[in-house]
């Protein structure tokens, strides 16, 4: 508790007129204790952390927090990031998305960060669904599923935000729900730890919207939910593919060695005479 | 400023021009993506800029693009993009939110033939009002139109000073003809040139009040990673930075990022004039459209027609206190654009009936010849 309470005054904004804004039981909460404790075990110096949001209630976050924060547009964080990356490489640079944000207007950005091995920690909380503009089904809410904006049922298939990370190239990726809480800061931390890009999934609930929609209407039954369908990624190797389908399978996904692209620009620089970042 | 020594001349396309500027104003940051007719922008920079220790990308689309361009400047940079028409719609999310963040950049809108796809290879002035009014919700802004090699080089330099001073987006605006048209030129030494840097906090990490300054109306800007941490966001803030939805605390920052800029409006009344002092019709112009012009101006003179030649090389804000001036001065004003009356909207706005305005249009993607602009200057003469 003093250990938390010391955290509490060392990270948290005192200046920022709390309350957040997020609704009582949600799970953005939860994953803001972890980075912070994440971040807290990984050496960084508070100066050195650039954490930047895109829009939706994870794009709050940073504002929170006590680094450089960047709240930038709907989807474009990693672009933001990109260029603070490649301008000051020796920032480490941490991106907090939505399900929406980063996989629906923000695809094209994910792919592309991934493929290119920036030197980007992204965070994708997973609520699967648009929780601040009131439930609309999103690009990973389930086939079927009757929200605001699907009355009769949602006509789309869910992406495996895991799977697209690992195609389009990222060096690190990891997914944790926010009830396993002990996981879900190892997986930041150990995403810190990387140069290349890393991906942390982190399943979450809505209960405003989501859980109404499933009929789990507390956090409470929405965190139970996440416990009991959760598996070990190395104990999923064991199950059989049916049995796997209904699962979020959790734990190190990807974890490879790539040169980043600062990494790789730095060589570039170097051949083409110029061996530093000075100006 | 310009010896004539004729080693000193080089041959240059406006593209290169603006590239030589970039650099010498201290760009160190591009970001981009190919369109016509503004690769060869990029392309320059993908060349020039690791060498100058700068860092050049080519992301996948021109939203991506500013957006990274942001990143840097914010990070300490100066960056730049350079686009045409379609590019330039995809990037005004971003110029809106540089804005509001009050984050240096700089735009390069090579203009090409519209709406859409429309004339990629031919030029056009079909931007104007994009560039003031492109993107969303009020907002200043700062667009800046070359019509030659020499002042395209010349134009990015400012554009970089003006964006550092204000923390703020400009835009230089320019066509196919400028962009590609190569002339000979003699660019001045760096120690001529007058590069202007952001201003930073003076004051210790624990006073620093990101978006407070009542004396400029810009407040110094540190880098991240500087050891002043902030907040930097889209959403309306308050001094601190931090969103707010207060009609006072909002009323004061769209006040400020207003006034930041039309409190100096003075400053920004970039012109070239040519036989207006006892010109009986004045032509109105800007970008390439000037050059044929001048052209027409001076063919007119030699036939003994009082006319003469006003250059805007700013754009937006609107010079309103110049063109007042030779409106007041000359009986008719003849506004000649590669659009449908963009600029000429303005002028109007501003004559309230001092003059007579005829406008001088075309979207056939060639722009105009001495002889026509002439032939009309013939047409309207009293």
């Amino acid at each position: 508790m003093r250990e938390r309470e010391h955290l509490i005054h060392k990270y948290l904004r005192s200046s920022k007129r709390f309350p957040h804004i997020w609704c009582s039981g949600c799970g953005i909460g939860i994953l803001l204790g972890a980075l912070i404790r994440a971040i807290d075990g990984s050496g960084y110096g508070k100066d050195d952390i650039v954490l930047i949001s895109g829009i939706g209630c994870s794009g709050r976050l940073p504002t929170y927090v006590d680094f450089n924060t960047l709240h930038t547009t709907h989807g474009r964080a990693l672009t933001f990031a990109t260029g603070i990356k490649l301008a000051k490489p020796s920032l480490k640079v941490i991106v907090v998305m939505g399900d929406g944000d980063a996989t629906a207007i923000g695809g094209n950005h994910f792919i592309h960060a991934a493929r290119r091995n920036i030197g980007v920690t992204s965070i994708i909380i997973n609520n699967q669904t648009y929780g601040m503009t009131g439930g609309q089904f999103s690009p990973t809410t389930p086939f079927g599923l009757e929200t605001s904006a699907s009355p009769y049922g949602n006509l789309e298939h869910p992406f495996d935000i895991c799977g697209l990370a690992r195609e389009a190239g990222a060096t690190f990726v990891a997914r944790s729900t926010v009830y396993h809480a002990r996981l879900l800061e190892e997986a930041i931390g150990m995403a810190l730890n990387k140069e290349g890009f890393s991906v942390v999934e982190v399943i979450s609930h809505c209960a405003t919207y989501f859980g109404r929609q499933t009929g789990l209407e507390s956090p409470v039954e929405m965190m139970k939910w996440q416990r009991d369908n959760a598996v070990r990624v190395e104990k999923a190797k064991e199950l059989p593919e049916d049995e796997l389908r209904e699962k979020i399978v959790i734990g190190v996904l990807v974890d490879r060695e790539a040169p980043a692209y600062h990494e790789e620009y730095e060589r570039l620089r170097a051949k083409c005479g110029v061996a530093d970042n000075a100006l | 400023m310009k010896k004539s020594r004729k080693s000193d001349r080089i041959l240059l396309q406006g593209s290169e021009a603006c590239v030589a500027g970039a650099l010498m104003a201290g760009c160190r940051f591009y970001a981009g993506y190919p369109i016509t007719p503004a690769t060869e922008i990029m392309e320059q920079m993908a060349r020039q800029l690791p060498k100058a220790g700068g860092v050049f990308i080519q992301m996948e689309d021109e939203i991506a693009s500013l957006g990274a361009v942001i990143g840097a400047s914010l990070a300490g940079l100066k960056g730049m993009t350079a686009t045409s028409g379609p590019g330039f719609s995809l990037m005004q999310e971003h110029i809106s939110f540089a804005c509001m963040a009050e984050v240096p950049c700089v735009i390069v809108d090579v203009m090409r033939g519209g709406p859409s796809t429309g004339l990629p290879t031919l030029p056009s002035q079909g931007d104007v009002m994009q560039a003031r009014w492109g993107a969303h919700g009020d907002h200043p802004i700062i667009v800046l139109c070359p019509s030659s090699t020499y002042e395209f080089f010349d134009l990015t330099i400012k554009a970089f000073n003006l964006s550092e001073r204000y923390r703020s987006p400009v835009i230089l605006l320019t066509d196919e003809v400028t962009a590609h048209t190569r002339e000979s030129v003699i660019l001045p030494p760096r120690e001529e040139l007058a590069i202007e840097e952001r201003r930073k906090p003076t004051v210790p990490p624990e006073w620093y009040t990101p978006y407070d300054d009542r004396q400029t109306g810009v407040p110094p800007m540190p880098a991240f990673g500087e050891g002043y941490r902030y907040h930097v966001t889209g959403l309306a803030h308050d001094i601190r930075g931090y969103p707010t939805t207060r009609s006072d605390e909002v009323e004061a920052l769209m006040g400020r990022l207003f006034s930041k800029i039309s409190k100096d409006f003075h400053l920004l009344q970039w012109f070239d004039s040519y036989n207006t002092e006892d010109s009986v019709v004045t032509v109105i112009a800007y970008g390439s459209v000037a050059r044929s012009a001048l052209r027409a101006v001076r063919e007119a003179r030699e036939k003994g027609l009082r006319v003469g030649l006003l250059k805007l090389k700013v754009l937006w804000p609107f010079m309103r206190r110049t063109v007042m001036r030779f409106l007041e001065s000359s009986a008719k004003v003849l506004v000649p654009e590669t659009n449908m009356g963009q600029l000429s909207r303005e002028v109007k706005r501003v004559n309230q009936g001092k003059s007579e305005i005829i406008t001088l249009n075309k979207v056939d993607g060639t722009t105009f010849s001495p002889k026509e602009i002439l032939e009309t200057l013939e047409d309207i003469y009293p």
